[in-house]
């Protein structure tokens, strides 16, 4: 069981036009494309139970290739076999092992408790009772969420919804876990939770977890691979401790790897 | 078919709560009922037999749209599915093992029931008392009283999967409004929403009947009350299946299309 990705490429076309009415009018009838080339040519290969940070300035192509791995975006050429399922081709079957959870975006239902969305997927992810019951504890208790799952989504502040939204991207026991910033916005206490929690998860379960992020905090504290994204391709592929050279902090290892690569 | 069963509930459920908006509702749908039977009322008064409905079944058949507004009103879309698309947020929709036309479609169809039922009691209710011919007159006839609850489901069905090609649409565009514009005018109006599909000119009526909007609300009410005949009614049924077939087809086939060329952008 392992996660490869091959020669992967992915590009979007977004329109353009300068500014002003007459620039306005003309594109109605010409329209300027231009082609961004997301992903080109994006190769790697990930353990079972590997801890891997995945990072890239904005725009280097970071949540597309998670979409990708989590079978919402079809590449445009190149492979991609995630336990041997190829994710966009074997959607259902595939996103049933994995867990997704985008910092950005939020899966609880707004206006029924947390616990309502919870119930929901259990059924949606077909989870036995017992196995659903004893998540739920588990999570409950290392998430500190015994207080929050009675109260509706949209009356939680943003930590205690992120714990939430983590908890219920695991209840179905997925072997995989993709985490799209998942620290940001939080306070120190709510990191620290969080980060304590995906260690103790993938130390107790061997969930392997792939996390995109720009908070380097995270990255010293979680992962032990980094893998760094920029322009669409893979710049480097090694421990921190390789990166880091001498004393330096790590958001200055980070800024200087930035620049070397005029990313 | 459980997890399906599961958004419904949910969606229901979720309905059930805003009960101030379900007043409101009854306000307006009361008030708009009125002067509706008030309108109808002075048309009748100038030659009552030019009309092909009784003033009675006309006033029922207002009645019942009101109440069972929710049902079929074109322009009550699920916002919430095209803001999904709109917004990205089907981004975690997609990372569901759940197929997205059949989830939308009981979340849509859970969502218009949880609202009929809130608002549909009180109407029917007040309606039931109020002097005849003005009021809501009791069915033609026990038989045609289950035909109508038949009926009533498929036009929901109906009505449910014909929004669900405008939800599955706005995978294409980048603003669904447009398009929404303009197949819920042509819904309410062609699906007897203003006028009841009877009062239209013979020929139109014919031309009208064909299409999917006659299967809406136009079947149920206008056999509550009696006034379809028993080969119209056969005819009306069998249009009903064939449009629910054909739009739930065409609606999922297009649906797996747009979920393969979907691209979610930002963040």
């Amino acid at each position: 069981m392992m996660i490869t990705m091959e020669h992967v490429c992915k590009s979007y076309w977004i329109a353009k036009r300068n500014a002003g009415m007459k620039e306005a009018c003309k594109a109605l009838f010409h329209r300027e494309r231009e082609e961004i080339r997301a992903l080109r040519d994006i190769s790697f290969t990930i353990e079972d139970g590997e801890m891997v940070g995945y990072i890239g300035p904005n725009g280097a192509g970071k949540s597309s290739t998670i979409k990708i791995l989590s079978g919402i975006l079809t590449p445009d050429s190149g492979q991609c076999l995630v336990d041997g399922r190829i994710p966009w081709k074997d959607r259902i079957r595939h996103v049933k092992e994995i867990g997704v959870v985008f910092g950005q975006r939020s899966q609880l239902w707004w206006d029924v408790p947390v616990i309502d969305s919870f119930l929901l997927l259990k059924d949606i992810y077909c989870i036995p009772d017992p196995v659903y019951h004893s998540n739920v504890d588990e999570l409950t208790e290392l998430l500190h969420l015994k207080e929050l799952l009675r109260t509706p989504a949209r009356q939680l502040s943003l930590g205690q919804r992120m714990r939430c939204e983590i908890a219920a991207s695991l209840l179905h026991s997925p072997k995989i876990l993709f985490l799209d910033e998942p620290t940001i916005g939080l306070d120190a206490v709510s990191k620290l939770a969080v980060r304590d929690f995906i260690r103790t998860r993938n130390q107790t379960h061997g969930t392997t977890v792939i996390l995109t992020t720009h908070d380097m905090q995270d990255i010293e504290a979680l992962t032990n691979r980094i893998l760094l994204i920029g322009r669409g391709e893979i710049l480097m592929d090694g421990t921190l401790e390789e990166i880091r050279r001498g004393g330096q902090t790590i958001d200055e290892t980070i800024a200087q790897l930035y620049q070397e690569y005029e990313v | 078919m459980k997890k399906y069963i599961s958004f419904f509930r949910l969606r229901f459920s979720m309905g059930l709560q805003y009960r101030t908006a379900a007043l409101a509702g009854i306000a307006t749908q009361f008030a708009w009922g009125a002067l509706e039977v008030l309108a109808f009322r002075a048309f009748y008064e100038t030659d009552p037999n030019s009309f092909p409905m009784s003033l009675s079944a006309t006033c029922t058949y207002v009645w019942l749209q009101q109440a069972f507004l929710a049902l079929f009103a074109a322009w009550l879309m699920d916002n919430e599915l095209l803001e999904s698309i709109i917004n990205g947020n089907i981004a975690y929709e997609l990372c569901r093992p759940v197929h997205i036309y059949d989830m939308w479609f009981s979340k849509s169809a859970a969502n218009r029931i949880s609202r009929a039922v809130l608002r549909s009691v009180p109407i029917l209710l007040i309606a039931a008392f109020l002097p005849a011919p003005y009021g809501l007159s009791l069915p033609a006839g026990p038989g045609y009283f289950l035909l109508f609850l038949l009926t009533l489901l498929l036009g929901l069905a109906v009505t449910v999967s014909f929004c669900m090609l405008v939800h599955v649409l706005a995978f294409f565009t980048i603003s669904p409004r447009g398009l929404q514009m303009i197949f819920v005018s042509a819904a309410d109006f062609f699906s007897g929403g203003i006028i009841p599909l009877p009062f239209f000119p013979p020929k139109v009526q014919f031309v009208l009947e064909l299409f999917p909007f006659a299967s809406m609300q136009n079947v149920p009410l206008r056999i509550y009350s009696g006034s379809m005949t028993e080969p119209e009614i056969v005819k009306a049924f069998g249009l009903q299946i064939f449009w629910l077939l054909l739009l739930l087809a065409g609606g999922r086939k297009l649906c797996r299309y747009g979920e393969q060329k979907v691209t979610i952008q930002g963040g």
